[in-house]
Protein backbone atom coordinates (compact mmCIF):
# COMPACT_ATOMS: atom_id res chain seq x y z
CA UNK A 1 0.00 0.00 0.00
CA UNK A 2 1.12 3.54 -0.66
CA UNK A 3 2.16 5.35 2.49
CA UNK A 4 -0.78 7.20 4.03
CA UNK A 5 0.92 10.59 3.96
CA UNK A 6 1.59 10.26 0.22
CA UNK A 7 -2.09 9.64 -0.42
CA UNK A 8 -3.08 12.63 1.69
CA UNK A 9 -0.51 14.86 -0.03
CA UNK A 10 -1.82 13.74 -3.43
CA UNK A 11 -5.27 15.03 -2.50
CA UNK A 12 -6.97 11.64 -2.19
CA UNK A 13 -10.06 11.53 0.01
CA UNK A 14 -10.00 8.53 2.35
CA UNK A 15 -12.95 6.99 4.13
CA UNK A 16 -12.64 6.25 7.85
CA UNK A 17 -14.70 3.66 9.70
CA UNK A 18 -17.66 4.00 12.07
CA UNK A 19 -18.55 3.43 15.71
CA UNK A 20 -16.90 0.74 17.82
CA UNK A 21 -18.60 0.87 21.24
CA UNK A 22 -22.16 0.22 20.07
CA UNK A 23 -20.94 -2.59 17.80
CA UNK A 24 -19.23 -4.22 20.80
CA UNK A 25 -22.34 -3.89 22.98
CA UNK A 26 -24.28 -5.71 20.26
CA UNK A 27 -21.67 -8.47 20.41
CA UNK A 28 -21.83 -9.16 24.10
CA UNK A 29 -19.69 -6.48 25.76
CA UNK A 30 -21.14 -6.49 29.29
CA UNK A 31 -22.55 -3.03 30.09
CA UNK A 32 -20.28 -1.32 32.58
CA UNK A 33 -17.13 -2.96 31.28
CA UNK A 34 -14.71 -0.99 29.13
CA UNK A 35 -14.64 -1.85 25.38
CA UNK A 36 -10.96 -2.80 25.71
CA UNK A 37 -11.92 -5.79 27.85
CA UNK A 38 -13.37 -7.46 24.72
CA UNK A 39 -9.91 -7.51 23.15
CA UNK A 40 -8.85 -10.08 25.72
CA UNK A 41 -12.10 -12.05 25.98
CA UNK A 42 -13.33 -12.05 22.39
CA UNK A 43 -10.80 -10.82 19.79
CA UNK A 44 -12.93 -12.49 17.08
CA UNK A 45 -15.54 -9.77 17.63
CA UNK A 46 -12.93 -7.16 16.75
CA UNK A 47 -12.12 -8.95 13.51
CA UNK A 48 -15.80 -9.25 12.67
CA UNK A 49 -16.36 -5.50 13.19
CA UNK A 50 -13.23 -4.60 11.22
CA UNK A 51 -14.40 -6.84 8.37
CA UNK A 52 -17.82 -5.16 8.32
CA UNK A 53 -16.19 -1.76 7.98
CA UNK A 54 -13.67 -3.00 5.42
CA UNK A 55 -16.46 -4.51 3.33
CA UNK A 56 -18.37 -1.22 3.65
CA UNK A 57 -15.42 0.48 2.00
CA UNK A 58 -13.37 1.99 4.80
CA UNK A 59 -9.78 2.88 3.90
CA UNK A 60 -8.83 3.15 7.57
CA UNK A 61 -9.73 0.65 10.29
CA UNK A 62 -9.52 1.93 13.84
CA UNK A 63 -8.32 -0.32 16.61
CA UNK A 64 -10.25 -1.00 19.82
CA UNK A 65 -7.70 0.94 21.85
CA UNK A 66 -9.51 4.25 22.48
CA UNK A 67 -9.24 3.72 26.25
CA UNK A 68 -6.03 1.71 26.05
CA UNK A 69 -3.69 4.10 27.82
CA UNK A 70 -2.54 2.65 31.14
CA UNK A 71 -3.96 5.64 33.04
CA UNK A 72 -7.40 4.99 31.57
CA UNK A 73 -7.17 1.21 31.97
CA UNK A 74 -6.25 1.74 35.63
CA UNK A 75 -9.78 3.09 36.19
CA UNK A 76 -11.00 -0.48 35.55
CA UNK A 77 -8.13 -2.30 37.19
CA UNK A 78 -6.76 -3.29 33.78
CA UNK A 79 -3.50 -1.34 33.84
CA UNK A 80 -1.49 -4.55 33.95
CA UNK A 81 -3.12 -5.56 30.65
CA UNK A 82 -1.84 -2.47 28.78
CA UNK A 83 0.51 -4.51 26.61
CA UNK A 84 -2.02 -7.21 25.69
CA UNK A 85 -4.98 -4.85 25.19
CA UNK A 86 -3.09 -2.71 22.70
CA UNK A 87 -1.11 -5.43 20.94
CA UNK A 88 -4.03 -7.80 20.39
CA UNK A 89 -6.32 -5.01 19.15
CA UNK A 90 -3.78 -3.94 16.51
CA UNK A 91 -3.24 -7.57 15.51
CA UNK A 92 -6.98 -8.13 15.08
CA UNK A 93 -7.31 -5.08 12.83
CA UNK A 94 -4.10 -6.02 11.02
CA UNK A 95 -5.40 -9.51 10.18
CA UNK A 96 -8.42 -7.96 8.46
CA UNK A 97 -6.79 -4.89 6.93
CA UNK A 98 -3.72 -6.51 5.40
CA UNK A 99 -2.97 -4.73 2.15
CA UNK A 100 -6.46 -3.30 1.80
CA UNK A 101 -6.79 -0.68 4.54
CA UNK A 102 -4.61 1.25 6.94
CA UNK A 103 -4.65 0.24 10.60
CA UNK A 104 -5.35 3.43 12.53
CA UNK A 105 -4.53 2.97 16.20
CA UNK A 106 -7.02 4.86 18.35
CA UNK A 107 -5.68 6.83 21.28
CA UNK A 108 -8.33 8.61 23.36
CA UNK A 109 -8.21 10.79 26.48
CA UNK A 110 -6.56 9.34 29.58
CA UNK A 111 -9.65 10.01 31.69
CA UNK A 112 -7.85 12.23 34.15
CA UNK A 113 -7.65 16.00 34.31
CA UNK A 114 -4.24 17.59 34.08
CA UNK A 115 -2.94 19.91 36.78
CA UNK A 116 -3.94 22.50 37.88
CA UNK A 117 -7.55 21.51 37.09
CA UNK A 118 -7.09 17.93 38.20
CA UNK A 119 -4.35 15.88 39.80
CA UNK A 120 -2.61 14.29 36.80
CA UNK A 121 0.89 15.57 36.05
CA UNK A 122 1.99 16.20 32.47
CA UNK A 123 4.82 13.69 32.97
CA UNK A 124 2.40 10.96 34.04
CA UNK A 125 0.06 11.59 31.11
CA UNK A 126 2.92 11.73 28.61
CA UNK A 127 4.38 8.54 30.04
CA UNK A 128 1.01 6.83 29.86
CA UNK A 129 0.53 7.71 26.17
CA UNK A 130 4.10 6.69 25.40
CA UNK A 131 3.60 3.27 26.92
CA UNK A 132 0.41 2.69 24.93
CA UNK A 133 1.82 4.02 21.66
CA UNK A 134 5.03 1.99 21.93
CA UNK A 135 2.90 -1.14 21.90
CA UNK A 136 0.62 0.15 19.11
CA UNK A 137 3.56 0.98 16.84
CA UNK A 138 5.43 -2.19 17.67
CA UNK A 139 2.35 -4.26 16.87
CA UNK A 140 2.18 -2.73 13.41
CA UNK A 141 -0.16 0.27 13.45
CA UNK A 142 0.05 2.30 10.21
CA UNK A 143 -0.90 5.53 11.92
CA UNK A 144 -2.05 6.89 15.28
CA UNK A 145 -5.45 8.55 15.72
CA UNK A 146 -5.32 10.85 18.73
CA UNK A 147 -9.03 11.55 19.08
CA UNK A 148 -11.98 12.92 21.06
CA UNK A 149 -9.62 15.29 22.84
CA UNK A 150 -11.01 18.36 24.63
CA UNK A 151 -7.86 19.52 26.44
CA UNK A 152 -5.26 20.82 23.97
CA UNK A 153 -2.40 20.15 26.39
CA UNK A 154 -3.40 16.50 26.73
CA UNK A 155 -3.77 16.17 22.95
CA UNK A 156 -0.31 17.68 22.47
CA UNK A 157 1.19 15.28 25.01
CA UNK A 158 -0.30 12.36 23.07
CA UNK A 159 0.95 13.67 19.70
CA UNK A 160 4.42 14.32 21.12
CA UNK A 161 4.47 10.88 22.71
CA UNK A 162 3.62 9.33 19.34
CA UNK A 163 6.29 11.30 17.54
CA UNK A 164 8.89 10.44 20.16
CA UNK A 165 8.10 6.73 19.81
CA UNK A 166 8.12 6.79 16.01
CA UNK A 167 8.76 10.05 14.14
CA UNK A 168 7.77 8.46 10.83
CA UNK A 169 4.39 7.08 11.92
CA UNK A 170 1.69 9.55 10.81
CA UNK A 171 -0.41 11.10 13.58
CA UNK A 172 -3.95 12.29 12.93
CA UNK A 173 -5.15 14.42 15.84
CA UNK A 174 -8.82 15.37 16.25
CA UNK A 175 -10.69 17.19 18.99
CA UNK A 176 -14.35 17.35 20.03
CA UNK A 177 -16.15 20.68 19.89
CA UNK A 178 -19.48 21.93 21.25
CA UNK A 179 -21.65 24.56 19.63
CA UNK A 180 -21.50 27.85 21.56
CA UNK A 181 -22.77 31.35 20.73
CA UNK A 182 -19.14 32.25 20.02
CA UNK A 183 -18.64 29.35 17.61
CA UNK A 184 -17.22 25.89 18.21
CA UNK A 185 -15.20 25.38 21.40
CA UNK A 186 -14.20 22.25 23.28
CA UNK A 187 -15.61 21.97 26.79
CA UNK A 188 -12.11 22.92 27.98
CA UNK A 189 -12.34 26.16 25.99
CA UNK A 190 -10.19 25.37 22.94
CA UNK A 191 -11.15 27.11 19.68
CA UNK A 192 -10.69 25.48 16.28
CA UNK A 193 -7.87 27.89 15.41
CA UNK A 194 -6.08 27.15 18.69
CA UNK A 195 -6.49 23.41 18.11
CA UNK A 196 -5.18 23.60 14.53
CA UNK A 197 -2.19 25.61 15.65
CA UNK A 198 -1.40 23.64 18.80
CA UNK A 199 -1.76 20.20 17.23
CA UNK A 200 0.50 21.16 14.32
CA UNK A 201 3.10 22.55 16.72
CA UNK A 202 3.07 19.24 18.58
CA UNK A 203 3.82 17.44 15.31
CA UNK A 204 0.45 16.20 14.02
CA UNK A 205 0.39 15.26 10.33
CA UNK A 206 -3.36 15.84 10.00
CA UNK A 207 -5.83 17.65 12.24
CA UNK A 208 -9.58 17.91 12.61
CA UNK A 209 -12.57 16.89 14.67
CA UNK A 210 -14.48 13.79 15.72
CA UNK A 211 -17.49 12.96 17.91
CA UNK A 212 -19.66 15.84 19.16
CA UNK A 213 -23.13 16.20 17.76
CA UNK A 214 -23.40 15.53 14.04
CA UNK A 215 -22.45 16.45 10.49
CA UNK A 216 -24.41 19.71 10.67
CA UNK A 217 -22.02 21.17 13.24
CA UNK A 218 -18.98 19.57 11.60
CA UNK A 219 -19.26 21.57 8.38
CA UNK A 220 -18.53 24.96 10.00
CA UNK A 221 -15.84 23.27 12.12
CA UNK A 222 -14.18 21.87 8.99
CA UNK A 223 -14.34 25.31 7.39
CA UNK A 224 -12.60 26.88 10.38
CA UNK A 225 -9.92 24.19 10.32
CA UNK A 226 -9.39 24.78 6.58
CA UNK A 227 -8.96 28.50 7.20
CA UNK A 228 -6.57 27.91 10.10
CA UNK A 229 -4.37 25.09 8.82
CA UNK A 230 -2.56 23.84 5.75
CA UNK A 231 -2.43 20.29 7.09
CA UNK A 232 -4.70 17.54 5.73
CA UNK A 233 -8.02 17.47 7.61
CA UNK A 234 -9.89 14.57 9.21
CA UNK A 235 -13.58 14.85 10.14
CA UNK A 236 -15.50 12.00 11.81
CA UNK A 237 -18.96 13.09 13.07
CA UNK A 238 -21.46 11.22 15.21
CA UNK A 239 -24.72 10.16 13.60
CA UNK A 240 -26.42 12.96 15.51
CA UNK A 241 -27.26 12.48 19.17
CA UNK A 242 -28.85 9.25 20.37
CA UNK A 243 -32.51 9.39 21.32
CA UNK A 244 -34.51 6.72 23.06
CA UNK A 245 -37.79 6.12 21.32
CA UNK A 246 -40.00 3.47 22.87
CA UNK A 247 -37.02 1.71 24.42
CA UNK A 248 -35.07 1.70 21.17
CA UNK A 249 -32.00 3.75 20.35
CA UNK A 250 -32.53 6.05 17.40
CA UNK A 251 -29.91 8.13 15.64
CA UNK A 252 -31.40 10.79 13.43
CA UNK A 253 -28.65 10.78 10.84
CA UNK A 254 -29.37 8.20 8.16
CA UNK A 255 -26.54 6.90 5.98
CA UNK A 256 -27.98 8.72 2.96
CA UNK A 257 -28.34 12.08 4.70
CA UNK A 258 -24.86 11.81 6.24
CA UNK A 259 -23.28 11.09 2.86
CA UNK A 260 -25.25 13.84 1.14
CA UNK A 261 -24.13 16.44 3.66
CA UNK A 262 -20.58 15.07 3.76
CA UNK A 263 -20.17 16.19 0.14
CA UNK A 264 -19.71 19.61 1.69
CA UNK A 265 -16.71 18.28 3.65
CA UNK A 266 -15.07 17.14 0.42
CA UNK A 267 -15.77 20.55 -1.09
CA UNK A 268 -14.05 22.19 1.88
CA UNK A 269 -11.03 19.98 1.22
CA UNK A 270 -11.27 17.38 3.97
CA UNK A 271 -8.97 14.38 3.40
CA UNK A 272 -10.37 11.79 5.82
CA UNK A 273 -14.14 11.45 6.20
CA UNK A 274 -15.49 8.84 8.60
CA UNK A 275 -17.92 8.33 11.45
CA UNK A 276 -17.95 8.29 15.22
CA UNK A 277 -20.66 7.31 17.77
CA UNK A 278 -23.83 5.90 16.23
CA UNK A 279 -22.42 5.41 12.73
CA UNK A 280 -22.66 1.92 11.25
CA UNK A 281 -21.23 0.02 8.30
CA UNK A 282 -24.22 1.37 6.31
CA UNK A 283 -23.07 4.95 7.04
CA UNK A 284 -19.55 4.07 5.92
CA UNK A 285 -20.84 2.42 2.74
CA UNK A 286 -22.77 5.60 1.94
CA UNK A 287 -19.67 7.72 2.53
CA UNK A 288 -17.67 5.34 0.29
CA UNK A 289 -20.18 5.79 -2.54
CA UNK A 290 -20.10 9.56 -2.08
CA UNK A 291 -16.28 9.68 -2.19
CA UNK A 292 -16.17 7.36 -5.21
CA UNK A 293 -18.49 9.81 -6.95
CA UNK A 294 -16.04 12.69 -6.47
CA UNK A 295 -14.07 13.60 -9.58
CA UNK A 296 -11.07 11.26 -9.49
CA UNK A 297 -11.73 10.45 -5.82
CA UNK A 298 -9.92 13.66 -5.05
CA UNK A 299 -10.68 16.60 -2.85
CA UNK A 300 -12.88 19.06 -4.67
CA UNK A 301 -10.72 22.00 -3.72
CA UNK A 302 -6.98 22.03 -3.20
CA UNK A 303 -5.53 23.15 0.08
CA UNK A 304 -4.76 26.88 0.24
CA UNK B 1 -12.14 44.57 56.49
CA UNK B 2 -12.59 42.57 53.30
CA UNK B 3 -16.14 42.53 52.08
CA UNK B 4 -17.79 39.26 51.19
CA UNK B 5 -17.72 40.36 47.56
CA UNK B 6 -13.94 39.98 47.74
CA UNK B 7 -14.41 36.35 48.74
CA UNK B 8 -16.78 35.90 45.81
CA UNK B 9 -14.37 37.65 43.45
CA UNK B 10 -11.51 35.41 44.55
CA UNK B 11 -13.67 32.36 43.77
CA UNK B 12 -14.50 33.77 40.34
CA UNK B 13 -10.75 34.26 39.74
CA UNK B 14 -10.10 30.68 40.86
CA UNK B 15 -7.67 31.92 43.52
CA UNK B 16 -7.86 29.18 46.14
CA UNK B 17 -5.17 30.56 48.43
CA UNK B 18 -6.90 33.94 48.29
CA UNK B 19 -10.27 32.43 49.12
CA UNK B 20 -8.85 30.54 52.10
CA UNK B 21 -7.12 33.67 53.46
CA UNK B 22 -10.12 35.93 52.89
CA UNK B 23 -12.49 33.42 54.45
CA UNK B 24 -10.28 33.20 57.55
CA UNK B 25 -10.28 36.98 57.68
CA UNK B 26 -14.06 37.41 57.49
CA UNK B 27 -14.45 34.68 60.11
CA UNK B 28 -12.15 36.70 62.42
CA UNK B 29 -14.22 39.81 61.68
CA UNK B 30 -17.13 37.98 63.24
CA UNK B 31 -19.32 37.69 60.18
CA UNK B 32 -21.76 34.81 60.75
CA UNK B 33 -20.64 31.62 58.97
CA UNK B 34 -23.98 31.25 57.22
CA UNK B 35 -23.63 34.76 55.76
CA UNK B 36 -20.08 33.99 54.60
CA UNK B 37 -21.34 30.83 52.95
CA UNK B 38 -24.29 32.45 51.19
CA UNK B 39 -22.94 35.88 50.28
CA UNK B 40 -19.32 34.89 49.74
CA UNK B 41 -18.75 31.31 48.62
CA UNK B 42 -22.10 30.45 47.04
CA UNK B 43 -22.44 33.93 45.55
CA UNK B 44 -19.08 33.47 43.79
CA UNK B 45 -19.95 30.05 42.44
CA UNK B 46 -23.33 31.32 41.24
CA UNK B 47 -21.57 33.87 39.03
CA UNK B 48 -19.21 31.15 37.79
CA UNK B 49 -22.13 28.85 37.01
CA UNK B 50 -23.97 31.59 35.13
CA UNK B 51 -20.89 32.46 33.08
CA UNK B 52 -20.35 28.79 32.25
CA UNK B 53 -23.96 28.43 31.13
CA UNK B 54 -23.64 31.43 28.85
CA UNK B 55 -20.34 30.05 27.46
CA UNK B 56 -18.40 33.10 28.67
CA UNK B 57 -16.05 30.71 30.48
CA UNK B 58 -15.22 27.02 30.08
CA UNK B 59 -14.68 23.99 32.25
CA UNK B 60 -11.12 24.87 33.39
CA UNK B 61 -12.36 28.11 34.96
CA UNK B 62 -15.18 26.24 36.68
CA UNK B 63 -12.77 23.63 38.04
CA UNK B 64 -10.43 26.27 39.44
CA UNK B 65 -13.34 28.17 40.96
CA UNK B 66 -14.68 24.98 42.53
CA UNK B 67 -11.25 24.23 44.03
CA UNK B 68 -11.20 27.76 45.42
CA UNK B 69 -14.67 27.36 46.89
CA UNK B 70 -13.67 24.08 48.54
CA UNK B 71 -10.67 25.88 50.10
CA UNK B 72 -13.12 28.36 51.63
CA UNK B 73 -15.43 25.56 52.74
CA UNK B 74 -12.54 23.85 54.54
CA UNK B 75 -12.16 26.99 56.66
CA UNK B 76 -15.87 27.42 57.19
CA UNK B 77 -17.06 23.86 57.74
CA UNK B 78 -16.07 23.50 61.42
CA UNK B 79 -17.99 26.68 62.23
CA UNK B 80 -21.05 25.65 60.24
CA UNK B 81 -21.08 22.34 62.11
CA UNK B 82 -20.55 24.02 65.49
CA UNK B 83 -23.40 26.42 64.85
CA UNK B 84 -25.61 23.66 63.52
CA UNK B 85 -26.08 25.26 60.11
CA UNK B 86 -27.39 22.47 57.89
CA UNK B 87 -26.42 22.18 54.21
CA UNK B 88 -29.29 23.22 51.96
CA UNK B 89 -29.62 19.60 51.03
CA UNK B 90 -27.82 16.34 50.58
CA UNK B 91 -27.75 14.75 47.13
CA UNK B 92 -26.57 11.32 46.02
CA UNK B 93 -25.36 11.32 42.41
CA UNK B 94 -24.03 8.67 40.07
CA UNK B 95 -23.87 7.37 36.51
CA UNK B 96 -26.21 4.39 36.34
CA UNK B 97 -25.25 0.72 36.21
CA UNK B 98 -23.67 -0.28 32.92
CA UNK B 99 -22.61 3.24 32.03
CA UNK B 100 -19.06 4.55 32.32
CA UNK B 101 -19.58 8.12 31.12
CA UNK B 102 -19.09 10.52 33.98
CA UNK B 103 -18.03 13.93 32.66
CA UNK B 104 -21.56 15.32 32.83
CA UNK B 105 -22.25 13.77 36.21
CA UNK B 106 -19.02 15.23 37.62
CA UNK B 107 -20.00 18.66 36.37
CA UNK B 108 -23.41 18.37 38.04
CA UNK B 109 -21.61 17.46 41.28
CA UNK B 110 -19.38 20.54 41.07
CA UNK B 111 -22.34 22.83 40.41
CA UNK B 112 -24.40 21.32 43.23
CA UNK B 113 -21.53 21.76 45.70
CA UNK B 114 -21.13 25.29 44.42
CA UNK B 115 -24.76 25.93 45.29
CA UNK B 116 -24.21 24.71 48.84
CA UNK B 117 -25.41 21.12 48.55
CA UNK B 118 -23.63 18.26 50.20
CA UNK B 119 -22.88 15.82 47.39
CA UNK B 120 -22.28 12.10 47.76
CA UNK B 121 -20.82 11.00 44.42
CA UNK B 122 -21.06 7.24 43.93
CA UNK B 123 -19.11 7.37 40.66
CA UNK B 124 -20.08 5.38 37.56
CA UNK B 125 -21.71 1.99 36.98
CA UNK B 126 -23.92 2.43 40.07
CA UNK B 127 -26.67 -0.16 40.64
CA UNK B 128 -30.15 0.97 41.81
CA UNK B 129 -29.76 -0.86 45.13
CA UNK B 130 -26.51 0.98 45.88
CA UNK B 131 -28.02 4.32 44.90
CA UNK B 132 -31.09 3.87 47.12
CA UNK B 133 -29.14 2.47 50.06
CA UNK B 134 -26.68 5.38 49.99
CA UNK B 135 -29.51 7.92 49.86
CA UNK B 136 -31.29 6.24 52.75
CA UNK B 137 -28.22 5.82 54.94
CA UNK B 138 -26.95 9.34 54.29
CA UNK B 139 -30.33 10.98 54.62
CA UNK B 140 -30.20 12.40 51.12
CA UNK B 141 -33.25 14.26 49.83
CA UNK B 142 -32.45 13.71 46.17
CA UNK B 143 -30.90 11.06 43.93
CA UNK B 144 -29.39 12.40 40.70
CA UNK B 145 -28.85 9.86 37.93
CA UNK B 146 -26.89 10.25 34.72
CA UNK B 147 -26.71 8.09 31.58
CA UNK B 148 -25.11 8.63 28.19
CA UNK B 149 -26.08 5.30 26.69
CA UNK B 150 -29.65 4.60 25.66
CA UNK B 151 -28.99 1.02 26.70
CA UNK B 152 -28.50 2.07 30.31
CA UNK B 153 -31.39 4.50 30.57
CA UNK B 154 -33.79 1.74 31.77
CA UNK B 155 -31.68 1.50 34.96
CA UNK B 156 -33.07 4.91 35.88
CA UNK B 157 -36.56 3.42 35.83
CA UNK B 158 -35.37 0.54 38.04
CA UNK B 159 -34.09 3.01 40.63
CA UNK B 160 -37.33 4.98 40.62
CA UNK B 161 -39.32 1.76 41.02
CA UNK B 162 -37.07 0.52 43.82
CA UNK B 163 -37.72 3.75 45.74
CA UNK B 164 -41.43 3.23 45.22
CA UNK B 165 -41.27 -0.42 46.34
CA UNK B 166 -39.51 0.67 49.54
CA UNK B 167 -42.01 3.50 50.01
CA UNK B 168 -39.19 6.01 49.90
CA UNK B 169 -40.55 7.95 46.94
CA UNK B 170 -41.62 11.33 48.18
CA UNK B 171 -38.97 11.36 50.90
CA UNK B 172 -36.22 10.81 48.33
CA UNK B 173 -36.83 12.61 45.04
CA UNK B 174 -35.20 11.70 41.72
CA UNK B 175 -33.70 13.80 38.95
CA UNK B 176 -32.31 12.38 35.72
CA UNK B 177 -30.07 13.76 32.98
CA UNK B 178 -27.61 12.92 30.22
CA UNK B 179 -27.43 13.42 26.45
CA UNK B 180 -30.14 10.91 25.39
CA UNK B 181 -32.42 11.64 28.38
CA UNK B 182 -35.40 13.90 27.87
CA UNK B 183 -38.20 15.51 29.84
CA UNK B 184 -40.63 13.03 28.29
CA UNK B 185 -38.45 10.08 29.34
CA UNK B 186 -38.23 11.41 32.89
CA UNK B 187 -42.01 11.67 33.03
CA UNK B 188 -42.44 8.23 31.50
CA UNK B 189 -40.31 6.48 34.13
CA UNK B 190 -41.86 8.47 36.98
CA UNK B 191 -38.76 10.47 37.91
CA UNK B 192 -39.51 13.68 39.81
CA UNK B 193 -37.47 15.90 37.50
CA UNK B 194 -35.19 16.23 34.49
CA UNK B 195 -32.14 18.50 34.24
CA UNK B 196 -31.03 19.40 30.72
CA UNK B 197 -27.56 20.56 31.75
CA UNK B 198 -25.47 20.99 34.89
CA UNK B 199 -26.70 24.50 35.62
CA UNK B 200 -30.30 23.54 35.09
CA UNK B 201 -29.80 20.47 37.32
CA UNK B 202 -28.99 22.80 40.22
CA UNK B 203 -32.19 24.80 39.68
CA UNK B 204 -34.19 21.60 39.46
CA UNK B 205 -32.67 20.09 42.62
CA UNK B 206 -33.26 23.37 44.48
CA UNK B 207 -36.91 23.23 43.43
CA UNK B 208 -37.16 19.61 44.59
CA UNK B 209 -35.91 20.50 48.08
CA UNK B 210 -38.04 23.63 48.20
CA UNK B 211 -35.10 26.04 48.06
CA UNK B 212 -35.63 27.56 44.63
Amino acid sequence: MRPLLERLAAGDVLVGDGAMGTMLLERGLPPGRPPESVTLSNPEALEEIARLYLDAGADLLETNTFGGSPLKLALYGLEAETEAVNREAVRAARRVAEGRAYVAASCGPCGRLLEPYGDATADAVYGSFRWQIEVLVDAGADCIFVETMTDLVEAQLAVRAAKSVSPRTPVVATMTFDRTPRGPYTIMGVSVAAAADGLEQAGADAVGSNCGTGIEDMIPIAREFRAASRLPLAIQPNAGLPRAVGGRTVYDETPASLAERAKELAAIGVSIVGGCCGTTPAHIAALRAMVDGLPGGRRASPRP
Amino acid sequence: MPALTEVADAIIRGDHAGVAALTRQVIREGIPPKTILDDGLIAGMTVVGDRFRSHEIFLPDVLLAAKAMYAGMDELRPLLIREGVPPIGRVVIGTVRGDLHDIGKNLVGIMLKGAGFEVIDLGHDVAPEKMVRAAEEQGAAVIGMSALLTTTMPVMRETVELLRARKLDGAIRTVVGGAPVSEAFARDIGADAYGFDAGNAVDVVKALVGRA
